[in-house]
């Protein structure tokens, strides 16, 4: 907890300044790559690379959200209580598909570009938080519901102020895991020729130039680290706020 | 009637309206929709869109699981049907670098059908030999149809016969990135995950080590390992000998080590502190040492949650290791990338649908274990 304390804000600095200042940065990354190599990636800033990855992610995770809330509310409901065993199946064998491959399947059938990418995240994102969230509606305390009942809430006014809020923390966390995964996920993107991050890396590959791999890298695994960081803290937040 | 049962159906027959396969002059170009009735003489395709409807209409009634079972299998039998009378029609006269493939309604069809097939299972509640005996016999099918020849036709097996030398290689290099990387986790997790179970001390500074190595993507962790494994290659006498370098399987492997560490130490813990406080008390009370503890009861009673960390790693290994296409690690990513490039659709293909049956598989079969290595009633521990 206390090197959180000192880190954290160091890593933001880091990640604020390998962004915004990459030019600092070449005296590091110098001595990775032959000499008179370029050092810096250039062909396009990467503010606009990292926002660019950012809004990917963030449409996508908002959209996979909103549908596997409404479908988790749905199903944990008496009227689609026929499909739970069928949501399950398709949650535990969704899961198994790579993400590279529902990535490059998606690209059959929407071309290259942005489009699939959004796609691939967004299904991919549906399921954990799916899980998660049938996982939250479905395991709510029996005397909570009982006395929601009691005090005359009808069954709207259950869902809205009783379940939702209870199951939130658990939806968080599958919110959060699909957020790493689109993270990583937005990265392959640049393959299909998404406008993300991934650029930087992958053009490093093909060029044999270690130096844009390892700022690609750094930049990618500092934004989910701290993104991940920061929706732990906010899980915990609300567990607090929650319990007492 | 079942609800799920009646949107598959609803669903199925949409997707009968849509274009069944597409013939194409070559293998870059889009193609042309044909409808399912269309791939062939009319004798011999509406037979097959009966038998795909028939199997549709029996997964209707929620009584029978069995029969909805059936109709499943029907429906799929119909769907090879359609594609292997269609498919050397459609080529004929077409010209010598014509492709013809699966379209949109073949594969809505086969998804339809093949959540069908999982519903009703999922209410028959298979034991674990059924389970296993199913796989096999899917696997067997699927394994007899492309060994046939009958589908030899589709351009996604005409990408394969171009390549099979690289093909049988990808599948060995893929299945040694994804076990050879298991079997490494393993060794290193299940010591660590004995030590954090004694050391509580040592488990709160590995597991958010591991956590954060988890959280890196995996283009980043494979392209970070790269610069990591070139200086050890060209810095320690002996290394490039046994293959450490900057690309290819070293630094995919791992990657994908490190990713599979979390699952490994995190559900050994889990699993070893799963033991019931009685349980351990009777241990002591017969005077077990620390050790026998640890192996005859801990290990035992958390060997599911143990196994299902295994699950975890091997699934997600099977779909990492396609990232090591692009640093040339080989597998089947190799493919994809390949096919991303050259814009050919099948050579995509190749490589992913091979990948999500392997991983499929994997799952169903770790799956398995979990369950059989379950304690049951009447057989405890």
């Amino acid at each position: 907890m206390r090197i959180g304390v000192i880190l954290r804000p160091a890593l933001v600095l880091l990640l604020l300044a390998l962004v915004l200042k990459p030019a600092w940065f070449a005296p590091v990354f110098a001595p990775l790559v032959p000499e008179g190599t370029p050092v810096i990636y250039a062909r396009s800033s990467l503010l606009s690379l990292s926002l660019s990855h950012l809004g990917l992610v963030a449409a996508a995770t908002t959209a996979a959200t909103l549908v596997a809330v409404t479908l988790a509310i749905l199903v944990t409901r008496q009227a689609g209580e026929a499909f739970r065993p069928l949501s399950r199946t398709i949650t535990n064998l969704g899961q198994t598909f790579p993400p590279v491959a529902v990535l490059a399947l998606a690209v059959p059938a929407l071309g290259f570009g942005a489009g699939p990418t959004l796609v691939a995240l967004f299904l991919y994102g549906l399921l954990p938080i799916f899980e998660n969230a049938v996982t939250g509606l479905s395991t709510l305390p029996p005397t909570t519901m009982e006395a929601a009942r009691g005090i005359g809430l009808n069954r709207w006014q259950r869902l809205v102020q009783v379940e939702v809020p209870l199951a939130l923390p658990v939806m968080l966390t599958g919110i959060r895991l699909s957020v790493v995964i689109s993270l990583g996920t937005a990265t392959i993107g640049s393959t299909v020729a998404a406008r993300t991050l991934g650029e930087v890396i992958i053009a490093g590959l093909l060029t044999s130039n270690t130096a844009y791999v390892v700022q690609g890298g750094l930049i990618v695994g500092l934004f989910a680290v701290l993104i991940y960081d920061a929706l732990v803290q906010l899980e915990a937040h609300l567990v607090r706020r929650a319990g007492g | 009637m079942s609800p799920p049962g009646l949107l598959f159906a609803t669903l199925g027959l949409a997707a009968l309206a849509a274009p069944f396969m597409t013939l194409a002059a070559n293998r870059i170009v889009a193609g042309e929709g044909v409808m399912a009735w269309a791939v062939t003489a009319p004798a011999v395709t509406l037979p097959g869109v009966a038998v795909v409807m028939a199997g549709l209409l029996l997964g209707l009634p929620s009584e029978w699981s069995r029969l909805r079972f059936a109709g499943s299998v029907l429906g799929l039998s119909g769907l090879l049907w359609l594609l292997m009378q269609g498919a050397p029609r459609l080529l004929e006269g077409a010209g010598d670098y014509a492709r013809v493939s699966p379209a949109i309604g073949f594969w809505c069809l086969l998804v339809i059908l093949m959540l069908l097939m999982a519903d009703s299972l999922a209410r028959m509640a298979p034991g674990p030999l059924a389970r296993g005996a199913l796989l096999a016999a899917v696997m067997g099918a699927l394994a007899l149809i492309l060994w046939s020849g009958v589908l030899s036709q589709l351009s996604i097996l005409q990408e394969y016969a171009s390549r099979k030398a690289a093909f049988a290689d990808a599948v060995l290099r893929h299945l040694a990135l994804a076990f050879g990387s298991l079997a490494t986790a393993a060794a290193i997790g299940f010591p660590l995950g004995i030590l954090c179970h004694r050391q509580i001390r040592l488990r709160g500074t590995i597991l958010p080590v591991l956590s954060f190595f988890q959280t890196i993507p995996s283009l980043a962790m494979f392209g970070l390992m790269i610069p990591m494994l070139g200086w050890v290659g060209d810095r320690v006498p002996g290394a490039q000998a046994i293959g450490i370098a900057g690309i290819g399987f070293a630094p995919a492997f791992l990657a994908l080590v490190l990713y599979s560490l979390l699952p490994v130490v995190g559900n050994t813990v889990t699993g070893l502190a799963s033991a019931p406080p009685a349980a351990l008390e009777a241990a002591r009370g017969m005077g077990m040492t620390p050790r026998q503890r640890l192996l005859r009861v801990e290990l035992p009673l958390g060997l599911p949650v143990i196994l299902t960390g295994l699950r975890v790693v091997l699934v997600q290994n099977v779909g990492l290791a396609v990232i090591a296409g692009l640093i040339g690690g080989g597998g089947f990513g190799t493919f994809v990338f390949q096919g991303l490039n050259q814009t050919a659709t099948d050579l995509i293909l190749l490589g992913a649908l091979p990948t999500v049956a392997l991983a499929v598989a994997s799952a169903v079969m770790m799956d398995i274990l979990v369950e059989l290595a379950r304690p049951r009633s009447g057989r405890a521990g």
